[in-house]
């Protein structure tokens, strides 16, 4: 079955926010009748979605709906039980691996480590250029830059998440996936993290962001598909008005 | 990036880790002082009696420390997850693992440079006309200690009962290395040392085997 489905809307108020021109290197990712199992557990169900470059697609749905799933399936960190999973690059035709960013549950940092060493570390792993310049630029970007010498251990649940965030964006991945990424952020950090995103959609980066239905960053999406049940419930549908489906599901919230 | 430059950077930062947290070394070390110090004191043994059961005594020494010492080098990469931001980047599995491997090597060879005198002191074995070869002994043995080891813990990272699973599944597995490298260090042990280079052979190949085993099983064993 295809798990693309029209998104019946009430209204088309207003002008829809615009996806903007995907970047050279953006990435698309589609799913093709995707099913994931764990155990006895069917977390995915045939869900079959193409995203393409350049969307901001807000993933929404109740716990246990399979936002994390198809995540992690899209990060390449876990495998389909069955169906097929590909990547569309433009023009640079790179495999994805090394080209995606991601925010999860966990921070995916290092709490021994300080917060300039976490940096360094990937940045390293990722073969960036002029490490030092960009770890300073990274941690300025996200206010962290006083703390730079401090272990992780000692953060905040919110300076650890901004730093997951920046060290995620560090290698300026052309998909980005976040996973209720403003867990733990205060006002000023949730600030930061608008203006981040605002920013990256205008560049073109592919994002696909899973959150609550009241997130004030959910404003910024292209595009919203709803889960449930491990399946395509709800889907704007590239181009069209994501706003309709974002407001019932803030109502249904 | 080459896997050696990759393996590097995964080396450093488990390096610096260690060194900042300093938990595996010294418990490592403590424990198989312990180990050797608690054996020497229950059995007394002459110099006749260590040179027989002295190499068996301090490669099980080895053994088990290894083994505590290797679990949580996957292990603590679960708690935040790591090892998902380590499987995003663009470099092969193999090269985490090895520079695992290269950490974990350093870390048993630095407990065994404090552990050999304080045995050899103990147990009255004189070990100053055979520093080389025993070296070559220890790092062969320990080699395929670490390789094996450090498979074993990306293995059991995924499970709950992942303290006792390690030893069951690596223990076993390690008894014709053991064999081989308590033969090779009783030879250097005996009144006319002499090194045994069969059982030498046994320990490179068998490192070779697990090491070429990991390289071809890497994409394998990081899996989720």
């Amino acid at each position: 079955m295809s798990g693309t489905l029209s998104t019946p809307v009430a209204s088309r108020a207003g002008t829809p926010p615009s996806s903007a021109m995907p970047s050279a290197f953006s990435l698309g990712v589609s799913f093709d009748r995707v099913e994931k199992r764990f155990g006895s557990l069917l977390a995915l169900r045939g869900v079959s979605l193409d995203i393409s470059a350049g969307e901001f697609v807000a993933l929404l749905g109740p716990n246990g709906a399979g936002k994390t799933t198809l995540l992690r399936i899209a990060a390449v960190l876990s495998t389909p039980t069955s169906g097929q999973v590909a990547f569309t690059a433009n023009e640079s035709g790179e495999a994805p691996r090394g080209l995606i960013g991601m925010v999860g549950h966990s921070t995916l940092l290092y709490d021994e480590l300080t917060a300039a060493e976490n940096l360094t570390f990937f940045a390293q792993l990722y073969d960036l250029q002029d490490i030092p310049a960009r770890v300073t630029q990274a941690l300025e970007s996200c206010g962290l830059a006083s703390r730079a010498g401090s272990i992780v251990r000692t953060f905040s649940r919110g300076m650890r998440q901004r730093l997951a965030i920046a060290r995620a964006l560090l290698h300026g991945p052309r998909l980005l996936l976040l996973d209720e990424p403003a867990a733990g952020l205060d006002r000023q950090g949730l600030a930061w993290f608008g203006e981040t995103l605002a920013r990256l959609r205008d560049s073109g980066t592919t994002v696909v962001m899973s959150t609550h239905a009241r997130n004030e960053s959910l404003d910024l999406a292209t595009r919203a598909i709803s889960l449930a049940g491990g399946r395509v419930d709800r889907d704007s549908g590239p181009g069209g008005d994501p706003r309709p489906l974002l407001a019932a599901l803030r109502s249904e919230a | 990036m080459t896997t050696a430059r990759a393996a590097a950077i995964v080396l450093t930062k488990e390096l610096r880790m260690e060194f900042r947290a300093r938990e595996l070394l010294s418990t490592t070390v403590v424990f198989a002082l312990v180990v050797v110090v608690l054996f020497s004191f229950a059995f007394d043994p002459t110099a006749g009696e260590s040179r027989r059961y002295g190499p068996g005594l301090l490669w099980i020494a080895f053994l088990f420390a290894g083994s505590l010492m290797l679990n949580p080098s996957f292990a603590r990469e679960q708690s935040n997850q790591t090892l998902d931001a380590l499987r995003m980047a663009p470099v092969s599995p193999f090269a985490i693992l090895l520079g695992k491997m290269l950490a974990n090597l350093i870390f048993l060879g630095v407990a065994e440079v404090i552990l050999v005198p304080v045995f050899a002191v103990l147990y009255n074995i004189s070990i100053g006309g055979i520093v080389g070869r025993l070296a070559l002994v220890l790092v062969l043995g320990t080699l395929g200690l670490v390789v094996t080891g450090t498979v074993f813990s990306a293995v059991a990272a995924h499970a709950r009962m992942r303290e006792l699973l390690l030893p069951l599944l690596l223990l076993p597995l390690l008894a014709p290395l053991l064999i081989a490298a308590v033969e090779a260090t009783a030879s250097l042990f005996a009144e006319q040392p002499a090194l045994d280079r069969a059982w030498l052979a046994f320990l490179g190949g068998f490192d070779i085997v697990f090491l070429t085993a990991s390289w071809l099983l890497a994409d394998f064993l990081l899996e989720e």
